[in-house]
């Protein structure tokens, strides 16, 4: 009797294997669509680009405009500004990046304005490098949106954008 | 522990309905003939409390949806049409904010008085992890809860806690996306949030129906650590005994909550959420509400994105851990002379953490929220563990019988009530 006691599997484990593995697929499939709708929907993702007429902005302003819900900071930089931010040597950055890396024009600097530690919006003009400065967990961003000093990890974000002229820029 | 039902049906009905589902004669064994230890002080109340305002955080919260608005549009408004035109809404709306706040404090002193006693020990860990678990579902609920009137502190703290998950490596932008629904805060979360914040609290009942549970099968821990030897000497029933007590310390507990809201109401909340939330304007100062502050400052104690997100979280998940991290075999602090003093230099770190997260994260303070975040975790992590190896407890008493004889009567009488306890029966 000792064929009765094996332990080889048989035709009937197998199909047991197999019915489960297709019930959790199953499972799994339907799952996903439960999780997918949490995430941006078309309407959200249509947003239209944002465009922006830089004429009305004097050297060394800021500007905020808003773009996918979250502000966008257009800086019109004065040269001492672009000189800071240019002969800042990478090996005193965090997060190393060229300022020519993150203008397409010096004197515009195109930056998304969320800090990169926890979200909040910099204030503008201050902190230690004269660029940002975030109020919520004290990140010192330089005149290129550089993370100088902080608990944030990475520089300011540089948005998707393009001079439709010389005046006039489109975010997104 | 509560052993089998000794529950007996007077009426006919009754005894045809319990032969067929007997939930009298489990509501009895729970609730009315559950032994409970004689010497149970006031701490024990609070779990009685808790339950007291998780329901009225439900039914509050159940009728304020009936006049809440959960658009980024009209949130705002609706809050203050709650406030200004729903009758009885200003009522309705402190005593929700003001509970949650009330939900804290029972919950922080009810784990506290684990702590000291050393509830979390054998055979009490899942009781304890079931605990754990109430406590994150309660933040969760907390947290989303505040976002709802859509005030600047809501939307902002929104955004700062959501984006604990952008520091995940790799998918942790998609998370944080996935959580807004969007690129940023918006109206998409504001509707799963409040669809969320009415889910929660139903998850928190039944896992308090676990936790319920688990505390029947092993039993309540009491003030000595020693466990229950003999049910007719060590315990009383729970009603009268427990129902009384724990119905005194509720209304006391209610005339402590009336005060805030009828006195102080927004004493506990933040001014700048009276002002509509602004996606482009960060308040200069943003704090959490005051029950997440000591967490809040331990993040803000690392100098590291990911570090930081991983310390508050860690802050939590040690609390799972902690029936293996204490090595001591004396459950009851009152035991632990030294264990007590370190005790309660935790509690003082813990206000300490509570403090310093409501402060500007610069100078003094990040430093002194670094000392303190240490030994947030030393005490946990090295110090429990430490001392149940090198702490000498003082002797126990015999049975929790004894123990509440020892303090009616004086020494010598109650050696020698121990010694003929058994016979004097």
């Amino acid at each position: 009797m000792a064929e009765a006691t094996t332990v080889e599997p048989t035709r009937r484990d197998f199909l047991y294997i197999a019915t489960g593995a297709v019930a959790a697929v199953g499972a799994g499939s339907v799952a996903w669509p439960l999780i997918h709708q949490m995430n941006p929907d078309a309407s959200t993702l249509a947003l239209a680009s944002t465009e922006v007429d830089l004429a009305a902005l004097p050297a060394g302003g800021i500007m905020t405009v808003k773009w996918r819900g979250k502000p966008v900071f257009v800086r019109h930089r004065t040269a001492k500004e672009i000189q800071e931010a240019q002969a800042t040597p990478l090996s005193q950055l965090p997060d190393p990046q060229n300022d020519a890396d993150r203008v397409k024009k010096p004197e515009w600097l195109i930056v998304t304005g969320v800090c990169t530690h926890l979200g909040c919006v910099p204030l503008g003009h201050s902190g230690d490098y004269d660029g940002w400065f975030c109020p919520c967990h004290g990140s010192h961003y330089d005149t290129s949106g550089r993370i100088r000093k902080g608990p944030a990890p990475r520089n300011l974000e540089v948005p998707q954008y393009q001079f439709v002229t010389d005046a006039k820029v489109r975010i997104g | 522990m509560s052993g089998p039902s000794t529950y007996v049906p007077k009426s006919a009905i009754g005894r045809w309905f319990e032969s067929r589902l007997p939930i009298m004669g489990l509501m009895h064994s729970s609730f009315v003939a559950y032994p409970t230890p004689k010497n149970l002080n006031y701490f024990w109340t609070f779990g009685g409390i808790l339950s007291l305002m998780l329901g009225v955080q439900i039914i509050t919260g159940i009728v304020l949806a009936m006049h809440y608005t959960p658009h980024v549009d009209y949130a705002f408004q609706s809050v203050e049409h709650i406030m200004r035109d729903v009758n009885w809404g200003w009522f309705l709306r402190y005593t929700h904010a003001n509970g949650a706040s009330m939900f804290f404090i029972a919950v922080y002193i009810h784990m506290l008085r684990g702590l000291y006693f050393g509830s979390y020990k054998a055979p009490r860990e899942v009781l304890w992890i079931l605990g754990v678990v109430i406590f994150l579902l309660m933040m969760a609920t907390a947290f989303m809860g505040y976002v709802l009137p859509w005030g600047q502190m809501s939307f902002w703290g929104a955004t700062v806690i959501t984006n604990l998950f952008s520091a995940i490596p790799l998918v942790g932008e998609s998370i944080t996306t996935w959580l807004w629904g969007g690129y940023s805060v918006d109206n998409p979360t504001l509707n799963r949030f409040f669809s969320l914040h009415y889910l929660l609290p139903f998850m928190i009942a039944a896992v308090v129906v676990l936790h319920v549970w688990a505390l029947h099968v092993s039993g309540q821990n009491n003030p000595t650590g020693v466990e229950v030897k003999d049910v007719k000497r060590d315990t009383v029933p729970f009603t009268p005994y427990a129902t009384i007590k724990d119905g005194f310390a509720m209304v006391v507990f209610l005339a402590f909550f009336s005060w805030f809201i009828f006195y102080v109401p927004n004493y506990l909340g933040h001014p700048d959420n009276y002002i509509d939330a602004n996606p482009m304007v960060t308040p200069a100062h943003i704090v959490p509400e005051w029950y997440f502050l000591p967490f809040y400052a331990i993040l803000r104690a690392i100098p590291d994105k990911l570090g930081g997100v991983i310390a508050m979280f860690g802050s939590i998940a040690v609390l799972a851990f902690l029936p293996w991290l204490d090595t001591s075999r004396v459950k009851s602090a009152s035991y632990r002379p030294v264990y007590r003093v370190f005790f309660w230099v935790f509690v003082v770190c813990g206000i300490g953490l509570g403090y310093l997260g409501a402060m500007p994260a610069e100078g003094g303070y990040v430093i002194a929220s670094r000392i303190f975040t240490v030994y947030y975790f030393a005490f946990f992590l090295i110090i429990m563990p430490l001392l149940g190896l090198f702490e000498t407890p003082k002797p126990l008493p015999a049975s929790i019988a004894d123990s509440v004889l020892a303090r009616g009567g004086s020494a010598s009488a109650v050696a020698a009530g121990a010694a003929h306890a058994p016979e004097n029966k």
